[in-house]
Parts: C-alpha cells; sequence; structure tokens
C-alpha cells in the first residue's frame, strides 16, 4: 500500500505528522511517501492512498480518520486527486511536481520531466539560452515584472571575472506562500533553473537568499543542494558538460526589507539590508560589485519547464504582455485557500468568489489586497479586473507575486491602512527620509483621522504623494497602494470615529 | 546555553571565513549554539572581518533574528501580517499577550516562553498561524493557543 502526505509546512501545521504517526501505527507494512502540496491548503493535511495506479484523496485528514481512510470508508474520501476541480482547472507548468513526487528524489524528479531542460541549455550557447528565455516572455514573478531576459542579456554582456546567480527567497509578504511551496515541494527545479541561469550568462557560483521564518525550506534546500551536487548536477562538471555551477543556502535574519534585491545583496555579503540607489544596476554591480543575476524563487523555479517545452509553448499562454501562468496565492479569510497556477487573465472575482468559494466566516467580502502588504485593497466593485500586470496597473494596484488576501466585511480599513504605515516603520531600513520618517508620521496621521480629525485626511493624502515619489525603493513607495486604496474605496471607515465623536 | 569562550568564537569563526559575505553566517551560526550573540564575541568578529565594531553593531542591530540576551527556553512568534489579522489574528495576538501579562518581545516570569512578533509564515492560507521555536501551527483558536502555550511550560 502506497500512501502519500505531504511534508509541506502549511500541512505540518495543520498537523500531518501526527497523521503520519497514527498511520505508521496502525499500517507498518504501508509505504509512507512525503511529498509538497498540492496546493488545497483547506484540505491539509491530505492524504492520498494509491489504488489501482490513480492516487485517491482524503482531507482535511485527523488522527480519528485515520482507520476509515486505510480501509476506504472514511467520509472524507474526495476521489482521484487529479478529478479534483481544483487540479482540473489549473495549468501546472512551474508547480507540475509539487505534490506529485518525494521532493528529495532526484530520480523521481528526472521521471517526471526534471534535468531535460538543463540537458538542453547544456548543448546551447549562452546567447541562445537568454534569447530562448526572452522569447518565452517570462517577467520576474517577484512583483516587479521585469523581463527576465533582458535582465540576464545585461549580465550575459558584461564582462567580469566572476558573475552571480542569486535567488532572492526573502518571501516576505503576507497572502504569499509559493516559493516556499516549491522549495519545499520540488527544490530540483530551483536549482536545475539556477544552474540554467548560470550556463546563460557565465555565472559559476549561485546563492539562495532563504528566509528564517521558514526553517522547513531552508532544511530541504540544504539536503537538496547536497544531492544535486552528489549527483552531479551541481559543481565542477554540470552533467558531463565541462561547465562549472555550484550554489549555496543562505539564511536572512528576519529584516522584510532584504525582499529588495539591492538590500538583499548587502544582506548577503554581510552589511546591515539598507537599499542601494540604483544605478548601478545589480545586473552590473551587484553581489561583491560583481554583475549578478538576482531573480525570484518562481522566475528562476518556471526556468526549466521553458527549456523542456519550449519558450513558444509556455509564451502560448497569458494575457498581453503577460505571458505564460501566474501562480496565485490564495489567502486570508477564505473559504479555499491554497495556490492556484493558471495563465494570465483569469479575473479577480472568479478567483475569490468561484475558485475561493468566498469568505471562511460565510460573511460578505468586503476587500482583497492583491500582491503584498505594499498592494492595493481592492474592492468588490473591482472584480472584473482581469490578473495580469498591466491591467492590475490600470486599476490602481499591483500584482506583486500574485498573494491575494481576503477580508469580510468586519475588516475595519482605517486599521488595515494604519497597520501598512506600521509595517512600514517598522520595517524601513532607513535608508530615505520619504520611508523611514513619511511612515512614523503616517501611524500618527491615521491615528488623528480615527479620533475625528478630518482635517488630517489631506496631510494622510499629501504624505502618501511624498512617499510614493521620494522613496529609494518599494517598500516606502509603494506603502502608500495600501493605504490610499483604503482610504479611497473605503472612505466610510475613515469617518465613524467622527460621526460618533460628534 | 552558556556563554561562549574565546576558543568557541575561534571555531565558529574559522569555520566560516572561506564563505563569501561570511558575517550572517557567523552570527546565526554564534546565536544557534550559545542562544545570543553576546558583547564579548564583538572584538574577535570585528578583527577577524577587518569592521570596526560600530559596523558590527550596527549588522547585529540591524535584523529583527539576533539576540544581545538569552530569549526563554521557547520562543513564540506569532504572526502579525494581513492574512492572519484577516482571520483574527490580531485578537489573538493580543489576548495571548494579555494573559501572559507580557508585551511584545517580552519573556514570561518563569523563563519558558519568549513572544516575539512576525510578519508572515507563509501560512496564510491556514492562518492564523505560529511557530513554536522551529514547528509552525496553523489555524490557531484560543483553545489550540493555550495548549501549546501550556506545552512550553508558560
Amino acid at each position: 500500500m502506497k500512501i502519500y502526505i505531504p511534508m509541506d509546512s502549511a500541512a505540518k501545521a495543520l498537523g500531518a505528522e501526527k497523521v503520519v504517526a497514527a498511520i505508521r501505527a496502525a499500517a507498518p507494512e504501508a509505504e509512507i511517501i512525503r511529498t509538497g502540496t498540492r496546493g488545497m491548503i483547506w484540505l491539509e493535511p491530505l492524504v492520498e492512498v494509491e489504488i489501482d495506479g490513480a492516487r485517491h484523496g482524503y482531507g482535511p485528514a485527523t488522527v480519528g480518520d485515520v482507520a476509515g481512510i486505510l480501509d476506504g470508508s472514511s467520509a472524507k474520501a474526495l476521489g482521484p486527486v487529479e478529478d479534483l476541480d481544483w487540479m482540473k482547472r489549473q495549468t501546472r507548468l512551474t508547480f507540475a511536481r509539487v505534490g506529485l513526487i518525494d521532493p528529495l528524489d532526484l530520480a523521481d524528479y528526472a521521471a517526471h520531466g526534471g534535468l531535460i531542460g538543463l540537458r538542453r541549455a547544456i548543448a546551447m550557447s549562452g546567447a541562445e539560452i537568454v534569447a530562448e528565455v526572452t522569447q518565452s516572455g517570462l517577467r520576474g514573478r517577484g512583483g516587479a515584472g521585469f523581463p527576465t531576459g533582458i535582465k540576464w542579456k545585461t549580465v550575459h554582456d558584461a564582462d567580469a571575472p566572476q558573475k552571480y546567480i542569486v535567488c532572492n527567497a526573502d518571501e516576505g509578504d503576507s497572502g504569499t506562500f509559493a516559493d516556499r511551496m516549491i522549495m519545499e515541494g520540488d527544490p530540483f527545479t530551483l536549482i536545475e533553473g539556477m544552474a540554467i541561469a548560470g550556463l546563460a550568462v557565465g555565472a559559476t557560483r549561485g546563492y539562495v537568499y532563504l528566509r528564517s521564518e521558514y526553517p522547513d525550506a531552508i532544511a530541504v534546500m540544504r539536503r537538496a543542494v547536497e544531492i544535486a551536487r552528489g549527483a552531479g548536477v551541481l559543481g565542477a562538471d554540470v552533467l558531463g558538460s565541462g561547465r562549472t555551477f555550484d550554489m549555496e543556502i543562505r539564511v536572512g535574519a528576519g529584516a522584510y526589507v532584504c525582499g529588495e534585491e539591492t538590500a538583499l545583496l548587502n544582506s548577503l555579503e554581510g552589511k546591515r539590508g539598507v537599499v542601494r540607489a540604483k544605478p548601478p544596476l545589480p545586473a552590473l554591480e551587484g553581489f561583491l560589485g560583481r554583475p549578478t543575476v538576482v531573480n525570484n524563487v518562481i522566475s528562476l523555479a518556471t526556468v526549466p519547464v521553458i527549456f523542456e517545452k519550449g519558450a513558444e509553448y509556455y509564451a502560448d499562454f497569458g494575457l498581453g504582455r503577460s505571458r505564460g501562468t501566474v501562480t496565485l496565492q490564495i489567502a486570508g479569510n477564505v473559504a479555499r485557500g491554497g495556490l492556484f497556477e493558471t495563465a494570465f487573465g483569469i479575473t479577480l472575482g472568479e478567483v475569490v468568489n468561484d475558485l475561493g468559494g468566498g469568505t471562511m466566516t460565510g460573511r460578505p467580502v468586503k476587500a482583497v489586497q492583491v500582491g503584498g502588504p505594499l498592494g492595493a485593497y481592492v474592492p468588490v466593485g473591482n472584480f472584473d479586473v482581469p490578473l495580469g500586470y498591466e491591467e492590475l496597473d490600470a486599476k490602481g494596484g499591483l500584482l506583486g507575486h500574485a498573494g491575494l488576501v481576503v477580508f469580510d466585511d468586519s475588516a475595519d480599513m482605517l486599521q488595515m491602512a494604519r497597520f501598512a504605515m506600521e509595517f512600514c516603520a517598522v520595517e524601513s531600513c532607513g535608508k530615505c527620509t520619504p520611508c523611514r520618517i513619511g511612515a512614523v508620521r503616517g501611524v500618527e496621521t491615521i491615528d488623528r483621522i480615527a479620533a475625528g480629525d478630518r482635517s488630517a485626511i489631506p496631510l494622510l493624502t499629501d504624505l502618501c504623494e511624498t512617499m510614493k515619489d521620494g522613496s529609494l525603493c518599494a517598500l516606502g513607495g509603494f506603502t502608500p497602494f495600501p493605504v490610499m486604496s483604503a482610504l479611497t474605496h473605503f472612505p466610510n471607515d475613515f469617518a465613524t470615529q467622527k460621526e460618533a465623536a460628534e | 546555553m552558556t556563554t561562549p569562550t574565546p576558543d568557541d568564537i575561534d571555531a565558529i569563526l574559522t569555520e566560516h571565513m572561506h564563505l563569501e559575505g561570511p558575517l550572517l553566517p557567523i552570527l546565526h551560526a554564534i546565536q544557534h549554539a550559545f542562544g545570543h550573540i553576546p558583547e564579548t564575541a564583538h572584538r574577535p568578529i570585528a578583527e577577524a572581518l577587518n569592521i570596526s565594531r560600530a559596523e558590527l553593531h550596527g549588522v547585529i542591530s540591524f535584523y529583527h533574528d539576533f539576540r544581545a540576551n538569552p530569549a526563554g527556553r521557547h520562543v513564540l512568534k506569532i504572526c502579525r501580517a494581513e492574512a492572519c489579522q484577516a482571520v483574527g489574528g490580531a485578537a489573538l495576538a493580543e489576548a495571548t499577550l494579555k494573559k501572559l501579562g507580557l508585551a511584545w518581545h517580552g519573556t514570561t516570569a518563569n523563563g519558558a516562553v519568549t513572544v516575539e512578533p512576525v510578519y508572515c509564515l507563509g501560512l496564510c492560507a491556514c492562518a492564523p498561524a505560529v511557530m513554536l521555536d522551529d514547528r509552525v501551527v496553523g489555524r490557531l483558536d484560543g483553545a489550540r493557543m493555550d495548549a501549546l502555550l501550556a506545552e512550553a511550560g508558560a
């Protein structure tokens, strides 16, 4: 009997280890395979039992369900997992193997399409690899949406004795967990993507800057790097190509701003995680002053599938200038939360109401924060907006890392605006004044509004303009998005105290 | 957790000096072994890396993770970020702190638990979430939090 149970942190956080222990005790002969998560977090822990070659799901499983799962009588039976609506409606390219395979089984990885991309890249010149990435239309999945191929070309064309690939795995945005999921569920795809990037630009060394808040991901990635090195995927002779690429996992230290690429590079160098002014671009003067590709986890983890299936195949998905797939992370107060990979262009309303099933509490949706703590609060009235970089931009929002946090009508948007400013004040690196001082003044100004001082509203608007125009990076520059969207779309939440005072 | 001897610090330095940008790995290693980064470690680190002690202090104090003094026996990190707030995380955090009679970063009188804020554990689809030492727990409510605190000896 083959039983698959995720070892993803979300499954662990919901009791997977207890379920595993109970299954081991009740069925010592069963072969238990730990996997990543399928992304249906509301069904975690999701136990899958292989019956006639198909994996049948049971979830959310508790220790009390184990007997029923083992004899097939459990009321938590979901049928074959691949046939579930959530799975069938997805286009899983980047996440194709997540939840399917043992994350640390390199042979299983290769049996499911792994390393095909790297082998193909080995036979290509650096310039050809860069051209393939450019042709795929892949844009930075970390939030900024900068074309990956152009970034790689800059590093490729730079002349230097040492170049680097740096993976930004400092996934600090609330509502996002795609990086964590792929690092815990399919770490070799990130390693393969970084190796291809290394071959493309002529970089022999790579670093993954992984946040300390993800101990499980750190452990899986470290082990995966050792396994890959042992198997010759990394090292002095990548898959027998005679080319060198090796990498190391580095752990962050709890600073949100280190998700900003120049702050990340400073942190990696052992300095304070302070933002650098650009130019010079990291592509020319990055880690230790050398040309450096800095890409998000999902960008790099998508590279192998582009090389496996071809740039055209990937670019055929999407909408406008947003090509390929987007890994939506549906979170917060939502009935069915999780990760859903689909072509760009799905509307926000479809994601929240149809896929997510509305709020967990059953109350009406009030707002959805799209793109993390620096993303706008989108009201229900804008639910027809298709999810694409330019499309959201046109509505005054940003797609960011494609995290969606749903709030029901009990949310107090003034408090959410205040939190955005408070968070910015806590996490500001302190280099530029609009962010360092502006965020503190922002909290004070919102407190004045909360106390009934309406004259503080134009002050807040003005402050947000200053932060937006004058900040060095997205932390100070985008904090006005949640603040102003809350103020614009939910003015009543900024007026109640005043009315109460009168 | 004990206080590191000069030899302990030297051993950690030697182990990491070959790295590119060794400072954060050194600080993590010291804190991992001794629960904090004591003042006595500053001079040898600064000398080994050829940086000033002021620079070193600047780095240590910049990052939320690094401590000048040991924490309680367990560290409970409660997520304060938006996804957790959307499902009552703020109220749960407030109730927990009140119950323990602590402010953020405080340690219970018996030294069992230090409570820290954290901004996202990546458990946003099963919020509210916390991390007790290295173990993640999701979909927390008052009762499960009480059980967790009891387990930690708070």
